[in-house]
């Protein structure tokens, strides 16, 4: 494979005298659908947290489109190009939908610290805005405070938030969580188009969204990668079975 | 020689009683989170029922009574308002104890005046306990030392030997974890606070006749104590502990060392004279800039090495 | 919640012109008139004089105010809560101070209308250097960098003499000859309408600033600062930044302070000017734009009319404030609006009962709280001064018993019956916010 969008490389991290991650290497191919999945407390959302800046590792090299992000703080590594969801949703709440959209891209066009222009004007910010705002279905809440939104509306627009800065690299953490079937089909088929051509890493419990989406597939059992690979090859391995999936039932 | 001495002497009694202080705001803070701005105004209260106490049962009483009104204070306090306010934000807490200092301050003005209490140290104390070099150790100053260490080793047994002090100490590093494991948090919240409030009151008690008892005292402490806790670093009573010492004696010194900075400059041959820009600045004499220090400390701790000495968390 | 008020005055000439601009802004709009017309209100016909003490409360109005909105940059807007915000307002009057100086002295040809530029310029300045660390921390460590910083300065301000003056602080004289209209400024009104003219532009400043993008990621970073960092945003910038604007507008208030009363102190810069701030903002109420104004104008009104009655302005400020804290954090403007929603649903009538029946015990607890005040007061303090506690040619004796139980009396009976209508009003607050939710949904 070419320069893999994100590579982690022996990652390790400890809090205190508690190891969390223990030497975690992977790949990630850019444009692939990645899902990372495991037991609760196996360090998905640590990792995640690590790659995102969130704090720092106690070992090991992470590196995106080649380049290290080891160090750096999370807006930086936003610029370069990755941006991620949270598990507990991470909005402006006392913003309306659409002022949220709008935040998320004022510093991708270019705005940064600006305190000339007024955003109500921009043309084509809003412009691009409000297409956002209808590529995540939500044009009809446009003016309503983001916190009255329902469970499923918030995560939709957490992800038009995160993917507005037009990130290459996008990080979900399972953003099918408290989801019922029928929410979790929309929020499946509004990731699928949404990162189109995009590189996406997902950490995700639910099964059906991680066969149906994901090209690849990584499991994380404390700390450590057990299995990588296409998702028949981890269903059908044994190692995966015992740790969490379960062999198939046999009916008697 | 004598002078180091003395200073070193007076500097351990006074970081002692800001111990006393400090100690009961690490633990408010680290626990519970709130920066109580009126921490000092307990030690305030606590000279000022001591005076009026003292003036009709004697010194010795007022002695017990005095941080034991204190506590009942911050009991109640506790218990009716503050816990109201925590409902509406960390900021909220914050601004609730600052404007309760204030009105504390105002109260005080009220019921004994604007100007100094004549609250003075009892008779049988007023003499020298010893001679160190020519100058006299108050012995009111060994009895300050004594209280303080008696205090000490009462909390550090309460803490290590009773059951509440392990919940105590469990809650200073991680509050929420303790609550999740049942114990009657709201219950140590109001122990704590009420127990804080004993110990500036009694910091008051022995504090106020040897300083001097006036509304703006609280004021003047608080800067210091909070600066001691910040250095100290939350979660840490051993922390607070060294952060009292070094205050007390950077504090006491800071009065007794008459140099500048032109001074230090004039030794590395570098002249001072008035048409150098901040000739001013430089030419001040540390006695001078002494009231200045502790806010100085605060900022550079904060920036520096915001958990302070041996802090678990961050501010 | 500011989000409904600053949108819809975001597309002003966008949707229908001059005509739905007066529409939407006639609240502003009918303040600037007022404000203009309202010193010819005690105008003494006669001497052909305004009254000095109703302008010069005018003139303190208009300086809080700019000095309030800018406090609510950083706390209602950016999240930040400054113990030292004084700082700049009394540096930015320092450095006017010294440019009106020079000014008079010829070295500087400068208008005297122009001179809270220099007040602008002397806070950005000290505010960028100061807000660089103090910036560097958030939330409580923020607050006591700011502390901190506040202290240090106040305590330069008494030492030091070539900026500050020392103790004596820095006189000036802002007849310097030197004006775009021609206007001498010797009399207080001209400088009033200077006030006016500033307050004006910086409140337009300061308001079209929130709806710049770093306006909007000011509010944002204080809602969540994580999302902010992962939109890009580096929150200690926003922080910065905010922080530095901030400190121009309070140097404009600082300058206009020295325009008026010519002479600038250490106290400009010390802990009371800057709990000023903090009280004026918060009791207004910090999460909509136009609180500060309000919270300004309510401060100075009472501070002026109660300091000429009483001494303990103070104590009961600070009760206020506390009160405000505890009951209604959302502030004065918080609590109207939330009453938006009942009389956009047309019941607003139904709590004027219920309020009516809260104003009887209400006055019981207010007349008994400053009569117990008061009495204090005049035992310790008016004694020593040697003044007597008269109302309206009856004098109160603080020292005997009776007053005293007059107040307990007033305190205690006007409580519990103040408890029971509380409840009653709660009943009623619940009851017609369920019939407009209710309403609401159906509709």
């Amino acid at each position: 494979m070419s320069v893999p969008a994100l590579r982690l490389t022996d990652v390790k991290k400890s809090f205190g005298p508690t190891a969390v991650i223990m030497g975690v290497s992977l790949d990630v191919a850019p444009g692939s659908r990645h899902a990372i999945i495991g037991p609760n407390g196996a360090g998905k959302t640590t990792l995640f947290n690590l790659i995102s800046g969130r704090f720092p590792a106690s070992g090991g090299r992470i590196e995106l489109h080649g380049r290290s992000i080891d160090g750096l703080p999370p807006h930086e590594i936003n610029r370069r190009g990755l941006s991620r969801s949270f598990q507990v949703t991470s909005i402006f709440p006392r913003m309306t939908v659409f002022e949220n959209i709008r935040c998320g891209l004022l510093w991708s066009r270019g705005y940064k610290y600006s305190f000339w222009h007024l955003v109500g004007g921009q043309r084509v910010l809003n412009a691009a805005a409000a297409q956002l705002l209808a590529d995540v279905n939500l044009e009809a809440r446009r003016d309503v405070p983001a916190g009255l939104l329902t469970y499923a509306e918030q995560r939709a627009l957490e992800i038009g938030i995160t993917i507005a800065g037009g990130a290459d690299t996008v990080l979900l953490d399972e953003p099918t969580a408290g989801m019922s079937r029928s929410e979790a089909d929309h929020a499946v088929a509004l990731i699928r188009r949404i990162t189109a051509g995009k590189t996406l890493v997902m950490v995700e419990h639910d099964m059906s969204v991680v066969f149906d989406l994901a090209d690849v597939v990584t499991v994380l059992v404390y700390g450590q990668v057990i299995a990588s690979g296409p998702p028949a090859e981890i269903r059908a391995n044994r190692a995966v079975q015992d740790a969490y999936l379960g062999a198939p039932a046999e009916v008697s | 020689m004598e002078v180091l001495l003395v200073s070193l002497l007076n500097g351990l009694v006074y970081g002692m009683l800001l111990f006393m202080l400090a100690s009961g705001l690490t633990l408010i803070f680290s626990m519970m989170g709130v920066l109580n701005f009126a921490h000092a105004s307990m030690y305030m209260l606590g000279a000022y029922f001591a005076f009026s106490v003292s003036r009709v049962i004697g010194f010795w009483a007022a002695l017990v009574v005095a941080p034991i009104l204190c506590g009942i204070l911050g009991a109640l306090i506790e218990m009716y308002a503050l816990r109201r306010v925590h409902r509406n934000g960390h900021i909220a807490e914050l601004l609730f104890t600052v404007g309760l200092a204030f009105i504390i301050e105002k109260a005080t003005q009220m019921a004994w005046g604007l100007l100094p209490v004549p609250y003075r140290v009892p008779p049988v104390l007023d003499r020298a306990l010893f001679h160190v070099y020519g100058s006299n150790f108050h012995a009111y100053r060994g009895f300050m030392l004594l209280i303080s260490i008696l205090m000490f080793v009462a909390i550090w047994l309460l803490l290590t030997r009773t059951r509440i002090g392990l919940v105590i100490q469990a809650a200073l590093t991680h509050p929420e974890m303790v609550g999740a494991l049942g114990h009657n948090v709201p219950r140590v919240f109001t122990i704590v606070f009420a127990g804080g409030s004993v110990l500036a009151g009694l910091a008051g008690v022995i504090g106020g006749n040897y300083l001097v008892t006036e509304p703006s005292m609280a004021a003047t402490m608080g800067p210091i104590v909070f600066v001691v806790v910040v250095f100290g670093g939350l979660g840490s009573l051993a922390g607070c502990f060294i952060a009292s010492l070094i205050m007390g004696l950077v504090q006491t010194f800071a009065v007794v060392i008459d140099v500048s900075l032109a001074d230090l400059l004039a030794r590395l041959g570098i002249q001072v004279t008035s048409a150098t820009p901040l000739a001013e600045v430089l030419t001040m004499p540390l006695p001078r800039v002494g009231a200045l220090l502790p806010y100085l400390m605060l900022i550079l701790v904060l920036l520096i090495k915001p958990r302070g000495l041996m802090g678990t968390r961050d501010t | 919640m500011s989000e409904g008020a600053v949108r819809t005055a975001a597309q002003p000439l966008a949707a229908g012109g001059a005509a739905a601009f007066l529409r939407r802004q006639w609240p502003w709009l009918a303040a600037l008139v007022f404000a203009l017309v309202v010193p010819w209100f005690s105008f003494d016909w006669s001497t052909g004089r305004h009254s000095g003490f109703i302008v010069s409360m005018l003139s303190q109005i208009g300086i809080s105010i700019i000095f309030a909105l800018s406090y609510n940059m950083l706390m209602g807007q950016a999240g930040l809560l400054s113990f030292g915000h004084a700082v700049f307002l009394g540096l930015g009057g320092y450095v006017t101070a010294h440019v009106v100086n020079a000014t008079k002295g010829g070295a500087l040809p400068l208008p005297l209308e122009l001179t809270p530029i220099a007040g602008a310029l002397g806070g950005l300045a000290f505010a960028v250097v100061l807000g660089y660390f103090a910036t560097k921390q958030r939330a409580t460590a923020f607050a006591m960098i700011t502390l901190g910083i506040g202290e240090l300065i106040t305590s330069c301000a008494l030492m030091f003499q070539t900026f500050f003056g020392g103790e004596g602080g820095v006189s000036t004289n802002r007849m310097t000859g030197r004006s775009l209209f021609g206007v001498g400024y010797a009399a207080p009104i001209q400088v009033y309408y200077l006030i006016v003219a500033w307050t004006a532009l910086s409140v337009v400043a300061m308001l079209l600033l929130t709806r710049t993008p770093l306006g909007r990621m000011a509010n944002a970073s204080r809602d969540n600062f994580e999302r902010a960092q992962f939109v890009g945003y580096d929150p200690r910038m926003v922080r910065f930044f905010q922080f530095a604007l901030s400190g121009a507008f309070a140097g404009i208030a600082g300058a206009l302070y020295t325009l008026t009363y010519e002479i600038v102190t250490y106290d400009t810069v010390a802990g009371p000017m800057s709990a000023n701030a903090l009280l004026m903002t918060y009791i207004g109420g910090v999460g909509v734009f136009a609180g500060p104004v309000v919270g300004a104008v309510l401060i100075v009104l009472l501070q002026s009319w109660v300091s000429l009655l009483s001494n303990s302005w103070l104590v009961y400020a600070g009760v206020l404030f506390i009160m405000m804290v505890t009951f209604a954090p959302m502030g004065l403007t918080g609590l109207v609006m939330m009453h938006q929603p009942i009389w956009r649903a047309g019941r607003l009538g139904r709590l004027i009962g219920p309020y009516l029946r809260l104003l009887g015990p209400a006055l019981l607890v207010l007349i008994g709280f400053v009569l117990a005040v008061e009495l204090c007061s005049f035992l310790t303090i008016g004694a020593a001064q040697g003044k007597s506690f008269t109302l309206s040619r009856i004098t109160i004796d603080p020292r005997g018993a009776r007053p005293w139980l007059v107040a307990g009396l007033l305190l205690v009976g006007g409580g519990l019956w103040l408890r029971v209508a509380m409840r009653g009003f709660g009943a009623a607050w619940n009851a017609v916010t369920e019939e407009v939710k209710t309403t609401g949904t159906r509709a």
